[in-house]
């Protein structure tokens, strides 16, 4: 089997969804700019490239009729240069990251541009429907309740109290604030510009520094009335949990990830395209793995994903140097820490989506682009990112620096 | 031909199509009275000369609906297939309707315009046929009642109802006429849309016809027959559709616990038909209401809580021998919280009640809490301020036994002390008419017992009412072997009378509903004992669908009760009382002064106005006598359920429950037994005898003997029989 590695990453900064400055740019408009970035880097021959994975969860509107061939086109690429939007929800970038590894293994070509966009701020979330929650069969059927209740049934599991999930938040905007200001990111950002060169955003833009205990201790509940009064989602998750008394609502606005702006994008390839093209691999992709779970609790696919993925590596938990947990929740964090008993010194070291915000499709790509810059940086080897999936699925990714 | 409907032609050629089912007080749509409407419909139509139709009854009632009968016969004479038999009829009535509401036989004709004028209860497909038609007039008068109460029995509105309510009303406003099944009066069914007119009884014809002859084309087109038609309130995929279906669903599956097929499958029929055209609608319509039929959780539940319990209210088990009694006058003995609300339920239907306690004041305060009960239905609307006044002065206070000599029925509901009881008898029966009865309301005494002291005791019977009386619609008359035909008819004419069910059974310690209670309990509080998470416990009662959990309703009833009861029995039954696995439970809760709701604190917590908070936390200290393995879900769901329908079933076997029928009625009116099933023997032959002997084995081997299944249950399993043939 052939080796697939990772040879570059690129990202936009996050704009803020709700009077953003990305909120101007269309789908196709941001994702092309990262992918000419991409170009420009590195000099690609784009005939070179095999196919763009373009991971984006609505894809309606601006965001449909495959945005990734759209984007292709609209980056000026060799016409041959196919492009395959996908959807696994929070993890399609990471998704589109762990196609494109599969994909040169198996010697389907020798390189991908993999990752996705999502405009939050102009498609909104939930607007291409969904059956299961929308279908009375299906979502009677499997217990359906929107994601917000999932993540305060997890931390109701956990025990995980109010106080805790703010913890998380506060630590997670302090350690953001301390990377931005230390150009921690600055090695995958992409400044994004006008047709005029004219600058619209240089960095993340969502993160509040200034986010403290008692400021979040003012935040009401997001997801209390919808469960216990209308349309009372709290009775369902009972039904599934009956050993619950009653789900304990801790999250809000303040401990949850961000409605942003943006998009990123990974350069795979087998060992042969760096040759060819003078690249330098910066690290090997070691193993992917995706995985089913209990679609009420919604939130819990990272711990299988995980065990999944450490399992196909042969690794241990205690091989991997840091992780990237997708901040969906407070709760997902905290939980996959607890669950595999990881010091939070080594889990997103430079903060998460709860401070910088969560771009559906192309946070997945992201926090792989992150953790590779932080190995760097650090001279540390592996790392492992992992997003929860809604539904119930999880996917995980394994790197290592080369 | 069934003569069900009849035609005529008046002077302005419009055809009068009226329903009058001659052989029945009420309409019902059977088969062939659906054949007859639809020639008739089929007629007027093709009829050149016909300007329109109206479709009226011959009663005072438009109808009650479908002829539930008529559904079990059309799929009991199907053969082996009676799916496709029962999804042509609904299609073919569907059929029959679409014209009504195109007007028409064929595309070519012109729209003929219908009207719809009816009164009185409106039920089921009585309403249906209205929402086919163009316009719809309904009597004013105060009885008038309009809607679709499928969804109560267990079914739900398949006749179209389904489909083109929330195309009138949209899916918020659809739920209260689909979901909850309500009957509407005149008014606030033209507020919300089922009828255009309210008229007066006898201008219903005369509306109708002025608007025949004056109506114009445009005005016969439905709106979802109508270019461009939009959804009210938004389809599914529709921004402002979205949320009220996702809610849709989340709020029918935690308030039914998605026990309740029927309801799923309403709402998946609203769901599935809103994305497409109107006649694809119907044909999804039809496809679901024919699983509802094929689903023998729904129809059971039909059977019992709409045929069953109609006969049982129709005096279906009342002595032929004896002729109808024609009660005026009650005494009520006791004027606490049962023998206020016994007197208040019967001066609700025009009974005299002499309401006797030991002094004046206690039995004013009985008629103070009558007033109470009264000015509620003031306040909601039910009663007029005039109408309390005239009630309230029917009951007459009194401190002596003498006034009873006026009384048809006296009935004692003082405390439950043998005592006491046999003492007040003794003083009752000097002053007793030769033709009143003596009734008690206890809820575990034997009758015998009670009526010892009596020198006549054959007229000598249990009433047992459920509290809280105003709200409890089921009544246990309980025969000891002394108790006379007459005396059970004239408890038969009371409950009739004040429009409870009565069920009637034979004299035991608990009768029927209070032996199957007291083991549900029990079963909650023995897995507590075995270190079960409290909320597991109540939250898997509520998932079999009791109404409330065992520790809940202990709470209710009092822990000291318990106590109390626990002792009696054991006071009763000397050598023969078998330790429950409750006691050490009860007595641990009395010692912490954990008494229940009434005293702020019980299993769960209370405010100081008496509201649940939560489960006491103490819980989870309480000395676990020995910890259970492999607790899931499941087995406590099943240890909950089959705790009260073996108890059921002995009942039944040791002659205390005179039928099936009764036991099914009984446990879902007296204390929400398994109602999604149709009642606890419903249920059994729902989950099939074989399973039922190999699961309570299973029970039995790991919790005890009160898991062993019944002969009768054995006997079931091994011929494949069920109670219900």
């Amino acid at each position: 089997m052939e080796g697939a590695y990772i040879y570059d990453t690129v990202r936009s900064p996050r704009g803020r969804g709700k009077n953003g400055s990305l909120n101007e740019l269309t789908a196709v408009a941001l994702s092309a700019k990262i992918l000419e970035e991409l170009r420009e880097r590195n000099n690609l021959n784009t005939q070179e490239i095999e196919d763009v994975i373009w991971g984006n969860v609505t894809q309606v509107g601006e965001q449909g009729g495959c945005l990734a061939r759209s984007a292709v086109i609209a980056a000026n690429y060799s016409e041959s240069t196919p492009g395959l939007s996908i959807n696994r929800f929070c993890a399609s970038g990471l998704e589109a990251v762990n196609l494109a590894t599969n994909q040169v293994r198996g010697s389907a070509g020798n390189a991908y541009v993999a990752g996705g966009v999502e405009m939050m701020s102009r498609v909104p979330m939930g607007s291409d429907g969904a059956a299961i929650a929308v279908d009375p069969t299906l979502a009677m059927n499997s217990y359906f309740v929107p994601q917000g209740i999932s993540a305060d049934i997890l931390a109701t599991k956990y025990g995980f109290s109010r106080d805790d999930v703010d913890a998380f938040a506060v630590e997670s905007q302090k350690r953001a604030t301390a990377a931005r200001k230390s150009g921690y990111f600055k090695k995958s950002i992409a400044l994004i510009k006008d047709q005029n060169n004219l600058t619209i955003l240089e960095e993340d833009e969502y993160i509040r520094p200034e986010t403290s205990m008692q400021s979040l201790g003012g935040l009401e509940p997001s997801f209390k009335n919808m469960g216990e009064v209308m349309p009372g989602f709290d009775a369902v998750a009972l039904l599934k949990y009956p050993e619950f008394e009653k789900i304990n609502h801790v999250h809000h606005a303040g401990n949850s990830s961000g409605i942003v702006d943006g998009a990123a994008a990974v350069l795979i390839g087998n060992k042969e395209f760096g040759k060819k093209n003078g690249l330098k691999p910066r690290a090997r992709i070691v193993a992917t793995s995706k995985i089913g779970t209990d679609p009420t609790i919604m939130l819990t696919g990272p711990l299988p994903a995980t065990e999944k993925v450490l399992k196909l590596s042969g690794m241990s938990i205690k091989d991997i140097d840091l992780f990237e947990v997708n901040e969906a929740f407070a709760s997902v964090p905290l939980s996959f820490m607890e669950h595999f008993g990881v010091e939070h010194e080594k889990v997103n070291v430079n903060g998460g989506a709860i401070a910088m915000g969560h771009p559906l499709g192309a946070t997945g790509a992201m926090l792989l682009g992150t953790a590779l810059d932080e190995l760097e940086r650090t001279g540390k080897s592996t790392a492992l990112t992992t997003l929860c999936v809604a539904s119930g699925m999880g996917a995980s990714t394994i790197i290592e620096k080369v | 031909m069934c003569s069900d409907f009849t035609k005529v032609v008046d002077k302005n050629n419009i055809a009068v199509i009226t329903w009058n089912c001659l052989d029945k007080s009420m309409n019902t749509m059977t088969e062939g009275g659906l054949r007859s409407f639809q020639q008739l419909v089929t007629e007027a139509l093709s009829e050149k000369k016909i300007k329109g139709i109206i479709i009226t009854s011959g009663k005072a009632d438009f109808s009650g609906g479908m002829d539930l009968s008529t559904l079990e016969a059309l799929k009991r004479n199907s053969g082996s297939d009676p799916a496709s038999k029962i999804f042509e009829y609904i299609m073919e009535a569907h059929g029959l309707l679409r014209k009504i509401e195109l007007g028409k036989m064929d595309d070519t004709s012109q729209s003929k315009p219908v009207a719809f004028a009816g009164g009185g209860i409106c039920a089921g497909i009585g309403t249906e046929i209205g929402l086919a038609c163009h316009r719809r007039f309904f009597s004013s008068s105060k009885r008038s009642k309009i809607g679709l109460p499928e969804i109560l029995v267990g079914l739900f509105p398949g006749l179209g109802g389904t489909t083109r309510i929330p195309r009138m009303m949209g899916l918020m406003g659809a739920s209260s006429v689909l979901l909850e099944g309500k009957l509407f009066t005149s008014e606030k069914a033209k507020s919300i849309g089922l009828v255009d007119e309210v008229v007066s009884e006898d201008e219903l014809i005369k509306k109708a016809t002025d608007w025949i002859l004056s109506v114009s084309p445009q005005e016969l087109v439905k709106p979802w027959d109508q270019k461009g038609f939009k959804f009210p309130g938004g389809a599914p995929y529709h921004p402002s559709g979205f949320m009220s279906f996702v809610g849709g669903s989340a709020l029918v599956n935690g308030k039914t616990k998605g026990l309740y097929f029927s309801a799923k499958a309403l709402l998946s029929s609203v769901y599935e038909g809103a994305l497409v055209d109107f006649d694809s609608a119907l044909r999804i319509e039809a496809r679901w209401f024919t699983k509802v039929l094929m689903t023998d959780t729904c129809t059971n539940m039909a059977r019992t809580l709409f045929l069953n319990k109609s006969a049982l209210e129709k005096g279906q088990k009342r002595p032929s021998g004896v002729n109808e009694t024609n009660l005026k006058q009650i005494s009520v003995i006791g004027s606490g919280m049962m023998g206020s609300g016994i007197a208040y339920a019967s001066i609700l239907q025009g009974l005299e009640v002499l309401l006797i306690d030991q002094n004046m004041e206690a039995a004013e305060a009985g008629k103070t809490k009558i007033a109470m009960l009264l000015s509620e239905s003031v306040k909601r609307k039910k009663l007029s301020e005039e109408e309390k006044i005239r009630l309230l002065q029917k009951v007459k206070p009194a401190s002596s036994l003498e006034k009873i000599s006026n009384s048809d029925l006296v009935i004692e509901a003082v405390f439950e002390d043998l005592k006491l009881k046999h003492n007040l008898y003794q003083k009752i029966e000097p002053h007793l008419k030769d033709s009143a009865i003596l009734a008690s309301n206890t809820s575990t005494l034997p009758i015998k017992k009670l009526s010892e002291v009596l020198a006549d005791n054959t007229r000598f019977i249990g009433i047992h009412f459920f509290s809280p009386v105003d709200r409890m619609n089921l009544v246990e008359l309980i025969k000891s072997e002394k108790t006379n035909d007459y005396a059970l008819a004239v408890a038969l004419d009371y409950t009739s009378m004040i429009k409870k069910t009565p069920i009637v059974v034979n004299d035991s310690r608990g009768f029927y509903a209070n032996r199957c209670i007291i083991p549900y309990i029990n079963e909650g509080l023995r897995m507590l004992s075995e270190g079960v998470e409290a909320a597991l416990i109540e939250n898997s009662a509520k998932q079999i669908g009791m109404p409330v959990g065992p520790l809940q309703l202990l709470d209710e009833l009092s822990v000291s009760l318990a106590l109390n009861v626990a002792k009696e029995t054991r006071e009763a039954l000397g050598g023969k009382y078998e330790e429950t696995g409750t006691e050490s439970i009860l007595l641990e809760m009395s010692k912490k002064s954990r008494l229940g709701r009434k005293e702020l604190a019980g299993f769960y917590e209370y405010d100081e106005k008496g509201r649940r908070l939560k489960l006491w936390e103490g819980l989870k200290k309480i000395k676990v006598q020995k910890t259970s393995t492999n607790i899931t879900t499941v087995s406590v769901k099943n240890r909950l359920a089959y705790v009260q329908a073996l108890e059921a079933v002995r009942a039944f076997e040791e002659n205390i429950l005179l039928s099936v029928e009764e036991g099914d009625v009984g446990g879902i009116l007296g204390w929400g037994c398994l109602i999604w099933a149709g009642g606890p023997f419903s249920w059994l032959d729902h989950v099939g005898h074989e399973n039922v002997v190999v699961e309570c084995q299973g029970l039995s081997d790991k919790y005890g003997d009160r898991f062993t299944p019944p002969k009768i249950i054995k006997e079931l399993a091994s011929s494949g029989g069920k109670f219900y043939n």
